[in-house]
């Protein structure tokens, strides 16, 4: 391979005039992660709403939710990304529209809820089924009890429901921080995007691939890291993950 | 509100969304699916042989792949393939490959990782028995593989091998990145040729659903209909 290698091109000045080549890779890392937790908060409450509308005894619930899951499933994520930043403006009345196209850091905001609704159809999934592999009795026995369906789901199902999936859900915010890397086609230069700038600037591609690749790996890490210490916290005695 | 909207640049540019587009998107999604499965179920087949450092290569790999956005993916496989190629050709320059190979490559790389995971689990569904007993029956390693544990293996995650397979005719849409002309590339051109941005991109969200939609569909009863009975 003829290709020059240069791994001091991480301490040189980058032309934004923002500090080194590595300073702009920890500026897109850190977007990275603020558009994941900001996506996050958004498909785990909306999420956990459509999981838990899907398990309801309403059939039009049920059909609600149905239909939510499908709609956010049956797209691409870079569909949806289009459909919110460019679709969205031009079909609300004119002065809305024009105050999202106007309004500050618009590819974060845009990123953040498209992957937040695209993530929230899988979390909510994974929560029916959570919800779903507990034992009939326990919702019986709650309503015996008489606590009302709020308070069933509040204080017998969800808790245990939740623990259950917590596993699964780990992945589904690995995935999260994944896919925040679409949002580099609307413009959001997250890690993905600067690692791109980086190799357009210096023309050391691999060079910035592989500090980007290496940061993804970290940043999995420490996530599965805490989620395995929030999973032995949080465990049960007497069932599986339980001591 | 859909007062000025222009219906005829989808009918105008149909043709070319759907010879020039959709071909090379479903060509694209069912050529990485096959070499996806060849290449994954060699991968799973490294991780149950037993031999420690062949399980160790094929679970960093995995695991790898699995961690790292596709579109990251994408844009590695885009920069080395040509160095990859001067490498194994011994020619003087990195080569040039194109926009399809490379994206071929890219996806069977990055989903075998995806795919190995679905038919390790499809392996581990198979009773111990059976290897045993083929291996009673003279059968070699790969004997046992080809006729007993592979096949059945096969048949019980193939709802989930095709599950996999529509979320990777979605995920091509992001050679977008190297403004390929797949279905969304060619919808994208037309929509910014003639400045129709909301009609094309509203086009192409209702077909994608539409197929996604229909193939799960079919998936479902399929699943229904080739549930062994246990």
């Amino acid at each position: 391979m003829n290709y020059h290698w240069n791994w001091h091109i991480f301490f040189e000045p980058n032309p934004g005039g923002s500090g080194t080549y590595l300073d702009m890779l920890l500026s897109g890392l850190w977007l990275t992660i603020e558009t994941a937790l900001f996506a996050w908060v958004i498909a785990l409450v909306l999420g956990s709403i459509v999981g838990v509308i899907r398990t309801l005894p309403s059939k039009a619930a049920a059909w609600f939710g149905f239909a939510y899951v499908e709609f956010f499933r049956n797209m691409p994520l870079l569909v949806q990304l289009f459909l919110w930043f460019f679709v969205l403006p031009e079909l609300l009345p004119r002065a809305w529209g024009l105050w999202l196209k106007q309004l500050p850091h618009a590819s974060f905001y845009t990123a953040g809820v498209g992957v937040g609704l695209f993530m929230s159809a899988r979390v909510a999934e994974q929560l029916r089924a959570g919800i779903g592999a507990l034992p009939r009795g326990q919702k019986q026995a709650a309503t015996a009890l008489g606590l009302t369906t709020a308070q069933v789901y509040r204080y017998v199902l969800l808790p245990m429901a939740y623990r259950i999936v917590l596993p699964p859900l780990t992945s589904e915010f690995l995935s999260t921080i994944k896919n925040t890397a679409v949002a580099i086609t609307i413009g959001l230069v997250e890690l993905t995007g600067e690692a791109r700038a980086m190799q357009e600037f210096s023309f050391q591609v691999f060079e910035a691939f592989t500090a980007a690749t290496v940061m993804y790996l970290l940043l999995n890490l420490v996530v599965v890291t805490l989620m395995r210490l929030l999973e032995r916290r949080v465990a049960i005695p007497g069932y599986i993950s339980g001591k | 509100m859909f007062s000025n909207f222009d219906f005829d640049v989808i009918r105008r540019s149909l043709a070319y969304l759907f010879y020039e587009g959709m071909t090379f998107t479903l060509t694209l999604t069912a050529l990485s699916a096959l070499g996806g499965l060849a290449f994954g179920t060699l991968i799973a087949l490294m991780r149950l042989s037993g031999l420690r450092l062949l399980g160790r290569i094929a679970g960093l790999y995995v695991d790898f792949m699995r961690s790292l956005p596709l579109v990251l993916v994408i844009f590695w496989f885009y920069f080395l393939v040509p160095y990859l190629g001067q490498w194994l050709t011994g020619s003087s320059r990195p080569i040039h490959v194109g926009a399809f190979a490379s994206s071929l490559i890219t996806f069977i790389m990055f989903e075998a990782a995806y795919f190995s995971e679905i038919m390790r689990a499809g392996i581990q569904s198979i009773s111990k028995g059976q290897p045993a007993a083929a291996q009673a029956l003279g059968l070699t390693y790969g004997q046992t593989m080809r006729y007993v544990v592979l096949p059945q293996a096969f048949r019980n995650m193939l709802p989930v091998l095709l599950t996999q397979t529509i979320v990777l005719f979605q995920d091509t849409s992001l050679v977008y990145v190297l403004s390929i002309t797949d279905f969304l590339g060619a919808a994208s051109k037309v929509a910014q040729r003639d400045g129709r941005l909301v009609e094309m991109y509203l086009f192409a969200a209702l077909v994608y659903f539409t197929i996604s939609c229909f193939a799960s569909f079919g998936v479902r009863r399929l699943q229904a209909r080739i549930a062994v009975i246990r």
